[in-house]
Parts: structure tokens; C-alpha cells; sequence
């Protein structure tokens, strides 16, 4: 395997133009890790570690964003007491990523790139309308999160394109729950992960290992919008229906995953929608 | 006393197989059955690799039979021509490089012409499924006492419910690992094992050595659980074959992946059991049957089904009792040793059982256990007599009272009615461990220990039992140093290393302190015998007498042996499974509480109260630990722990994938012990180590059903098997 060293942002992006497509950056490298022992192939790749350029570690506040570094950490959010008051979304989904030392290590532009329909920090980043800032040698752009992922592990980012920056607008927000429903308290990968906010805005509600990628559910944020009346957690199945196609794989099954989205939507919106059984 | 290693392992320093020096020295991997069941008609090795770099094995290079010795030789030390699992060893490589190994093992291709498997169990096999004998079964015993029909049919109330458990992987922290190389005409054999005898007796058979030139030795243990009793002889035999015909050190060291794919798991189970009891719940029969899943060889599962069957109906008093058990055969990974060993998995069905009799009898669940719990002079279902002084009740009462099991109740009767999503519950089981083999198993061992008198005045204690995390080497200093009067650091323990220490048998089935502990103070005093000093001689004064007997007895050795002997007053009838089954048993009673979360049916073990009586407790940390470490094991194999299985082999062989619970899973473990000690123990120790298991999945689900009113029969419990069988409505809290 290759790693290659950039000294700037400037030379990692020439490095991934260089590479032609060929190139994978890599900032705490602990999605690599895991699949290392059985992907053979990742073994003869080429590397470009970003974990050097200390310029885009730190996180930044304006007077209406707070901007995420391309090498902000878990870490760094769970301890920044302005993100715990104002978007404690992002240190709830962070404290549930893999242990502290994975915490420490792993960043949030990883989470979005690694395109892993069960992230924890994608949901969150979609609730708050995160917009991912992309850089290459073509100059800058910028998409927003939810629009980022076009199917399973495919997104609008080019190979010579680094996350620099993820941007969340700052808003007073009258609802936020993040709800991740693991096979253990701790360190697992979710079965059904839910983030959900409320502002003038309007409702997001996002969810994680419901489809192929993190998506925003259309339908029950129009149901949340009218303030249709909802009996019972069944009465939300036909909107989780159409949001999200869930599956059975080595985790759990797509009945599970529907019936229990429907249930921790219902408990944990019951009482700001004024539902009544 | 503190551990023995505690400092060695807490700093670091204590070094595993893979840790241990070796030059010039091959890794070894394995080629693998792609297919559970087949001819092989070709191993292909692909062009791209340059196979003369690398040391090749197949089932020719086997000196002596290809056999992996143990209860029977059905299961081959390669592959020869026919597979009959998934990961079956077919070809073993040999090559200086892990990562060109690991590629060229993926080069290698074995070509099977697939033959219809049979890999679910519990279905009577097709005529071409038929594998071993006439119908698959691997085994069958069956425990018979008073006339079952009859009770059953004169019953007042029959209540019949059949009960699942799933696979479980050992987890052990270390995976499987083993060393082999030629020390002049000597193979030395070095790794982590339970069973350094047994090793030595495969590497024997297989390879055609006598005992002069085969050397086993274990190397620090990171756990076993009965995951590194039987498996270390497979590997050790392909690590040996590798450096015999390499000429050079090779190495074997499973990554997790390939540790939990390929190596055994605890057999699954199906238990059916059909109870007739008096109106206000007094047992009047017990009708069993028990069938495991065996996997593709025989290995241990004969006595995994005899110690399940054993501890079948429970620690309960009933004059009539049938238990028909069988292992089948069929094309999984074989299934092997596992912490309990069957007892565990028919100690979930009878637990569980008895709630579901409670239920429906309407009866309190504790009520039902203390009227049937067994009385001193009555007996098991094997005939065996219990009058070891124990108050089975008072180990019951305790739980309930440290557990403040009424008042949770209430408690819990009362949240449940005012929250809409979760629910809580309260459960317990009673249960009984037999200690040591079984039956005439330890007269079959006929284990030796060796207690060796020093020049310098302090001991070597010799045995072949291992230390594995559970603390033997600590334990066995405390017995010894005790029967001499000495200080610890007046002990050695020695290394299990076949060419020095005696066969004392192997560190399983709970005997250790019990039984080899007791063998230890019998060479401690035979030592003192061949010194000629009595008891009274203890401490400074017995040091000085094995210093002054060297000095009278240059280049001599000076050596207290001890050879077990059945304890007065045991017999037992192996054809007929009748009589005392085990030299003692230790009781207990595990209390758990939960809250299950209606909204996600996931449930959260909220409280555990473990009360035991095992005899006089040695070490009380190490004891505790034991306690804790088991019920936590219990706690996962009840609601996490599953093996997802394709084609006989699991597929989620990663620990993001198969779920142990983390420390935020458990509660904290209220663990207490009652003490009457055994009189043929060490101390007056009975055997604690796979007690703990047997209590937590059915206290667990006991537990939930309480919570509930839910009715499960099966574990692993996750909240995708819950959801299935139970729709929680969602009350609002109003």
C-alpha cells in the first residue's frame, strides 16, 4: 500500500488530481480498518492521509453557521460546550459512535464520505440541513447533505474532491431527538437510527438503515407538517412505507425495522404533536 | 493473596503464543471446505502464485492415522477426498510472509461435488441426508426412574412446552494459536490450551510418536471457556505437520474472523418437556426428551449430552422421570465444549418450564420451587441420594431477600401500570452443577499430581491444569501453601508441560480446585510423609526438613505423589445411567429484573442477585469473579449472543456482528455465597466455574415474561424474536 503525505490542502488536492481517481483520502481511518483483515485488495491501494493538515481539524462558529472542519472529530464536538447547547443532536449521535478512542479518531466529513446507510453522524448533520463543502483543484462547491447520496454507497462527490467543510445553519429549533436503536447499549452498528428536528423550517426527520442510503423521510414530515391526526404507531406505516425500503440482512430484518420506526416515531413525537390513542 | 500473574498481565508483560519469540520460522494458514458436504474432486492452485516458495500439506503427509483422536476417530486431521462441513481443513500452507499467505490461501481452490446436507437438527433426515449410522444420531442415553406413563396418565395436570437455545462462540479474548518445531528428534508443541494431555495424545496417534518424542506445552491462556479443550488439538496437529515437513518453526495464529467461522461453539438445543403435577403444583412426573445439534463429528458431544441430560428435571424432587436425549448429526461446524456443557441448555428448558407451569396452575413461581426443590435424602433422576447438609430453601430465601424480590413486585405492578413503553419484571431460577466428569469419568482419568521438595526448602507443585484467567496458578498456591504452613512465594506452580508434569487431567468441568486442589494437599502430605515429619511439622520447620533431606540425599529428588481415588461411598452404572452421577453438586438461585422498552422490544437486565452454595470458597475475588463473569456470559447468551448460520457455518464471525454484552449491558452483579464445605474437596471446595451460566437466560426470560405476559421458549431473546412473538400495544400514559 501507498500513503501518501500532503503537506497542505493544496498538495492533497493536487495528490487525489494526480491520482486520477486512484487515491482514497483518509483522515482517522477507522472505516478502513475495519474491513483490513478480509479486504485483501485495500491492501494495494494508494492513500492520501489527511490527518496532518491541522487546518481543517478545528470547528468554527459564524454569526449564523457553525462550520465542521474536514478533520473535526466526534471528540471535538462531544466537548465543545456551544454544540452541546445548540445542536446537542450532534453530541448525542457522537457519544453513540464505536468507543471514545474511535470517537477521538473518527471524523464527521468520514462519516458522510464512508456513505454507510447505518451512520450515526449522517442522520444528525441531515437534520440540522447540513451543506457539505466539496474542494478540488476546479475550484469549490457546494451540495446539500440531503442531496448528497444518489444509491447504496454512490455520491455527488468526484474522486479528486475533498470534504473541507460541513456547514449547519444556526436556528431556534423546537424539537430534536436523536434516537438510535442498536442490539447493545453501546459500540453497535444501529438497526434503526432516527434524528428528528422541528423549526420554522419546518420537520426533518431522517433515517438510518431504513434504505440504501441516509435518507430524509418526505412523506411523514408532510403527515408531521398537516398535523394529521395519528392514533396509533400503525397509523404511521403507510408513510414509512413509502419514505424508506428496509431489508433483512445479518442484523435484523426489514419487519422489525418498519414496525420499530413507527413505534419511536410515534413514542417520541406523541406528546409535541398532541397525538391521542 | 493476589493472582499469581495479575501484574505480569495488567502491565503488558505476560506473553501469549504470538507473543513469544521464534526464529526463522513459517506462518501456517488453512484451506478450507467451501461447501458443507461433498467429494473433493480437485484442489486447483491458481497461477498466480509461486508455489515453490511455500510448504504445502495434505491428508498424504500424515504419519499415522488420519485421525483427530478423542471419543471416537471419525473426524480426520484433513480432509482426505470428502468433506462433510463448511471450513472443513482441507490443505494446509506453510510461507515466511502472513500477508502473502493469506493471499496465496485465497488462490488455492478446493472443488467439491456437492451431496445434499442436513443442517437443521430438529427434522428426522431424508435417506440421502444419512451421514453416520443408520439415522444420524451421534449418540443417545436415556435416564429412566419410576413408572413416567403412568404418573403422567393418573396426573391431575399435564403441562407440556418445548424449549430452543441458539449457538454460542466463546469469545475468548485470545484467539486459537499453537507453535510447533523439531528440537532435535523432539516435536514441542506450544500454545494456548485447556488440555495439554489431550494434545499430546492426538499429536501422538496422528503422527505416529510415542510419547519420548512429543513435548506439549501451554503458553499463557487468554480464556477458553471449553472453546480451547478439544479445538487446540486440531490445531496443534496442523502446526505440527506444517514444521515437520517445513524443518522449521511454523505458526499458527487465528485471526477473529477465521477463530469464529471455524472452531466449535455451544451445541444448540430443542427440549421438549411434558410435567405432570398435583393441583397445587407438587411434580409427579417428568417426561424429557433432549435433543442437540452435534455439527459434523462426534468430539465431545456424547458427554455434552450426558452432563445436559443429567441436570435435566432440575434440582427437584419427582419419583418418576424419563429423559431421552440424542445428539444428531448434521453437516455445521461441529459443536463442542462450552462453560455448563448441555447443563446450561436443559437447565434453561427446565427453569423456564417450571414459570410456564406456575402460570398455568396459577401458582406462585417461587411457591412451585420451594415445594418440589429437593430435601436432604431425596433423590435425583438418576437415583443419586443428596444429603450433603445443604438447605436448598435457604439458598432460595436468600436470593428473594438480597434480590427484596416481593417488594419489587409490587413495585414493578405499580410502574407498570403508569408507563406506557416500558415495562418491568422480576424472575429467578434455581439450579444445581454437578462437579468434575461425570460418573466413573474421574476414575477414568485417574489423575496424578506431584508435589516436589526443593534444595532450597520450597515447593514446585506439578500438574497439567492451565491457567486460563480463572485463577488456578493462584488458587493452587493458596491449597498448597496452606497444607505446608508456607508463604505463596514458597510455591511454584510449574509449567504444563507435558515432558515434566504428571497427567492431573484436563482444566474442564469445574474440577480444578476441587478435585485436583484436593489431589494437591494429598501429594502435600505424601511429601511430608517421605520426609517422615507429621502434620504438626509446618512452615520454617518443614522447610528446613526438605532442605536437610537433600543435603542427605545429593542429586535424589525428593517428591510427594497423589493419585485420585472415588470418594467413599460413590457408584455409578454407566449402562443403565443410574446412580451418583457427580461427587457433589453445588446449588443456587439467580434473581433478575429487567425493563423491556415496548417501543424497540429491546430488554435492559436491570438487576441480578446470584446466591450459591459451593462449598468452602477459596478466594473469594477470584470466586466472585467467576460469578460475574458467567452471569454476564448467561446474560448475553439469553438476549444478544446469536449465530447466524448459512449452509451449517456462521456468517456473522465479527464482533460488530455478533454482540457481547459491554459493561453497560449489566447491571451490577450482587453475588453471595453460602458456604458447607464437601469433605473430598480442597478446603472443603466444590466446583464453582460453569455454575454461573446455568442460572441467567432462564431468570432472564422468566423475568421478561413476568414484565410482559409474554410467553418466550427460545434464546438468544433479541427484540426481533420478542416482536415476534409478542405485539405490545402502546398504552398512553394518561
Amino acid at each position: 500500500m501507498t500513503v501518501l503525505l500532503p503537506g497542505s490542502e493544496r498538495d492533497a488536492l493536487e495528490m487525489l488530481a494526480a491520482a486520477d481517481g486512484d487515491a482514497v483520502p483518509i483522515a482517522g481511518a477507522t472505516d478502513l480498518l475495519v474491513s483490513w483483515p478480509g479486504r485483501l485488495e485495500d491492501h494495494r491501494k494508494t492513500y492520501v492521509d489527511l490527518s496532518g493538515l491541522a487546518g481543517l481539524r478545528p470547528l468554527r462558529w459564524t454569526g449564523d453557521e457553525l462550520v465542521l472542519g474536514g478533520l473535526t472529530s466526534y471528540w471535538d464536538v462531544i466537548r465543545d460546550v456551544r454544540v452541546r447547547q445548540e445542536f446537542p443532536l450532534l453530541v448525542a449521535a457522537a457519544r453513540q459512535v464505536g468507543a471514545i478512542q474511535i470517537q477521538v479518531r473518527g471524523t464527521w466529513a468520514g462519516n458522510i464520505v464512508n456513505a454507510s446507510p447505518a451512520a450515526d453522524g449522517v442522520p444528525v448533520l441531515m437534520a440540522y440541513d447540513a451543506v457539505v463543502e466539496l474542494e478540488s483543484l476546479r475550484g469549490r462547491e457546494e451540495v446539500p447533505l440531503d442531496r448528497f447520496y444518489t444509491g447504496y454507497k454512490e455520491m455527488r462527490r468526484r474522486p479528486d474532491q475533498l470534504v473541507v467543510a460541513i456547514r449547519l445553519p444556526r436556528r431556534p429549533y423546537s424539537v430534536q431527538k436523536f434516537v438510535k436503536v442498536g442490539s447493545r447499549r453501546a459500540q453497535a452498528i444501529a438497526k434503526v437510527g432516527l434524528a428528528i428536528t422541528r423549526a420554522a423550517a419546518g420537520w426533518r426527520v431522517v433515517a438510518a438503515s431504513m434504505a440504501p442510503t441516509i435518507r430524509r423521510c418526505p412523506t411523514i414530515e408532510r403527515l408531521l407538517e398537516e398535523g394529521a391526526p395519528v392514533r396509533g404507531p400503525d397509523d404511521l406505516l403507510p408513510a414509512i412505507a413509502r419514505d424508506v425500503s428496509p431489508i433483512d440482512d445479518i442484523r435484523s430484518t426489514a419487519a422489525y425495522r418498519k414496525r420499530v420506526m413507527a413505534r419511536v416515531l410515534y413514542y417520541e413525537l406523541r406528546e409535541a404533536c398532541g397525538w391521542r390513542a | 493473596m493476589h493472582r499469581r500473574e495479575g501484574l505480569a498481565k495488567l502491565t503488558g508483560r505476560e506473553r501469549y503464543v504470538d507473543d513469544l519469540p521464534l526464529d526463522d520460522f513459517l506462518w501456517g494458514m488453512t484451506v478450507r471446505s467451501p461447501v458443507p458436504r461433498g467429494r473433493v474432486t480437485a484442489v486447483r492452485f491458481g497461477a498466480d502464485v509461486d508455489w515453490s516458495a511455500f510448504v504445502i500439506v495434505d491428508h498424504r503427509d500424515i504419519p499415522g492415522p488420519n485421525e483427530v483422536i478423542l471419543i471416537e476417530r471419525d473426524q480426520p486431521v484433513l480432509a482426505a477426498g470428502y468433506v462433510r462441513h463448511v471450513h472443513e481443513p482441507v490443505v494446509l500452507l506453510g510461507h515466511r510472509s502472513r500477508e502473502g499467505l493469506r493471499r496465496a490461501v485465497r488462490a488455492v481452490e478446493v472443488v467439491v461435488a456437492p451431496e445434499p446436507p442436513v443442517l437443521d437438527f430438529r427434522v428426522p433426515p431424508r435417506p440421502d441426508q444419512i451421514q453416520y449410522g443408520r439415522d444420524n444420531v451421534l449418540k443417545r442415553l436415556k435416564i429412566e426412574k419410576g413408572d413416567v406413563e403412568r404418573a403422567l396418565a393418573q396426573a391431575p395436570v399435564v403441562v407440556s412446552g418445548t424449549y430452543e437455545t441458539g449457538a454460542q462462540e466463546h469469545v475468548y479474548l485470545e484467539t486459537q494459536g499453537m507453535i510447533a518445531w523439531l528440537e532435535d528428534q523432539v516435536l514441542v508443541v506450544k500454545g494456548s490450551m485447556q488440555c495439554p494431555y489431550y494434545v499430546l495424545s492426538a499429536l501422538k496417534h496422528a503422527l505416529a510418536r510415542d510419547e519420548s518424542r512429543v513435548r506439549v506445552i501451554q503458553t499463557p491462556t487468554g480464556g477458553g471457556f471449553g472453546g480451547k479443550e478439544e479445538y487446540p488439538s486440531d490445531i496443534a496437529l496442523h502446526a505440527a505437520l506444517l514444521a515437520l515437513k517445513a524443518g522449521r518453526p511454523v505458526k499458527i495464529v487465528y485471526d477473529r474472523g477465521e477463530d469464529m467461522a471455524a472452531t466449535t461453539k455451544r451445541h444448540p438445543s430443542w427440549v421438549r418437556h411434558r410435567t405432570g403435577l398435583t393441583r397445587d403444583g407438587r411434580l409427579l412426573a417428568q417426561d424429557l426428551e433432549v435433543v442437540l445439534d452435534g455439527g459434523a463429528y462426534v468430539t465431545l458431544s456424547p458427554v455434552v449430552l450426558s452432563r445436559g441430560i443429567i441436570h435435566a428435571a432440575g434440582p427437584y424432587s419427582c419419583d418418576n422421570v424419563r429423559i431421552a436425549g440424542r445428539v444428531m448429526f448434521t453437516n455445521a461446524v461441529p459443536f463442542g465444549a462450552f462453560r455448563g456443557f448441555g447443563a446450561p441448555q436443559t437447565l434453561f428448558a427446565c427453569e423456564r418450564h417450571m414459570d410456564v407451569i406456575a402460570r398455568t396452575l396459577e401458582i406462585d413461581p417461587v411457591e412451585l420451587r420451594r415445594i418440589n426443590l429437593l430435601r436432604d435424602g431425596q433423590t435425583t433422576a438418576t437415583g443419586q441420594v443428596i444429603r450433603d447438609g445443604t438447605d436448598r430453601v435457604a439458598v432460595l430465601e436468600r436470593a428473594l431477600e438480597l434480590s427484596d424480590y416481593r417488594a419489587k413486585r409490587r413495585a414493578h405492578a405499580a410502574f407498570n401500570e403508569t408507563h406506557a413503553a416500558q415495562r418491568r419484571g422480576i424472575g429467578l431460577a434455581a439450579f444445581y452443577h454437578g462437579a468434575g466428569f461425570t460418573g466413573g469419568g474421574e476414575v477414568h482419568l485417574n489423575s496424578r499430581v506431584r508435589v516436589a521438595g526443593l534444595a532450597d526448602g520450597r515447593v514446585e507443585v506439578l500438574t497439567a491444569n492451565i491457567e486460563m484467567g480463572q485463577g488456578t496458578l493462584t488458587v493452587f498456591t493458596q491449597i498448597a501453601a496452606e497444607r505446608l504452613g508456607f508463604a505463596p512465594q514458597d510455591v511454584a506452580i510449574a509449567e504444563a508441560d507435558t515432558g515434566r508434569v504428571p497427567n492431573s487431567g484436563p482444566t474442564v468441568a469445574s474440577r480444578t480446585t476441587m478435585v485436583v486442589g484436593r489431589l494437591i494437599e494429598r501429594a502435600c502430605d505424601d511429601l511430608r510423609s517421605r520426609l517422615e515429619v507429621d502434620a504438626a511439622v509446618r512452615g520454617a520447620s518443614l522447610r528446613a526438613a526438605i532442605v536437610r533431606w537433600h543435603r542427605e540425599h545429593a542429586a535424589e529428588r525428593l517428591v510427594g505423589d497423589a493419585v485420585y481415588e472415588r470418594p467413599p461411598g460413590i457408584s455409578w452404572d454407566d449402562a443403565n445411567y443410574r446412580g451418583d452421577a457427580y461427587g457433589a453438586f453445588a446449588w443456587a438461585t439467580y434473581v433478575a429484573e429487567v425493563e423491556v422498552d415496548l417501543a424497540t422490544y429491546s430488554t435492559r437486565v436491570t438487576g441480578f442477585v446470584a446466591v450459591q452454595e459451593v462449598g468452602k470458597v477459596l478466594n473469594e475475588t477470584l470466586a466472585r469473579g467467576q460469578v460475574q463473569g458467567g452471569v454476564v456470559q448467561g446474560i448475553g447468551w439469553a438476549l444478544m449472543e446469536e449465530c447466524k448460520f448459512r449452509d451449517g457455518a456462521m456468517i456473522n464471525n465479527q464482533l460488530t456482528n455478533y454482540l457481547i454484552p459491554t459493561s453497560d449491558d449489566v447491571p451490577p452483579i450482587h453475588v453471595a455465597f453460602l458456604e458447607n464445605p464437601y469433605p473430598h474437596g480442597a478446603q472443603g471446595a466444590k466446583g464453582l466455574g460453569e455454575l454461573p451460566i446455568d442460572g441467567p437466560a432462564p431468570a432472564v426470560l422468566n423475568a421478561v415474561a413476568a414484565a410482559t405476559g409474554a410467553d418466550p421458549r427460545a434464546v438468544p431473546l433479541t427484540p426481533e424474536r420478542l416482536m415476534a412473538i409478542a405485539d405490545f400495544g402502546l398504552r398512553s400514559a394518561e
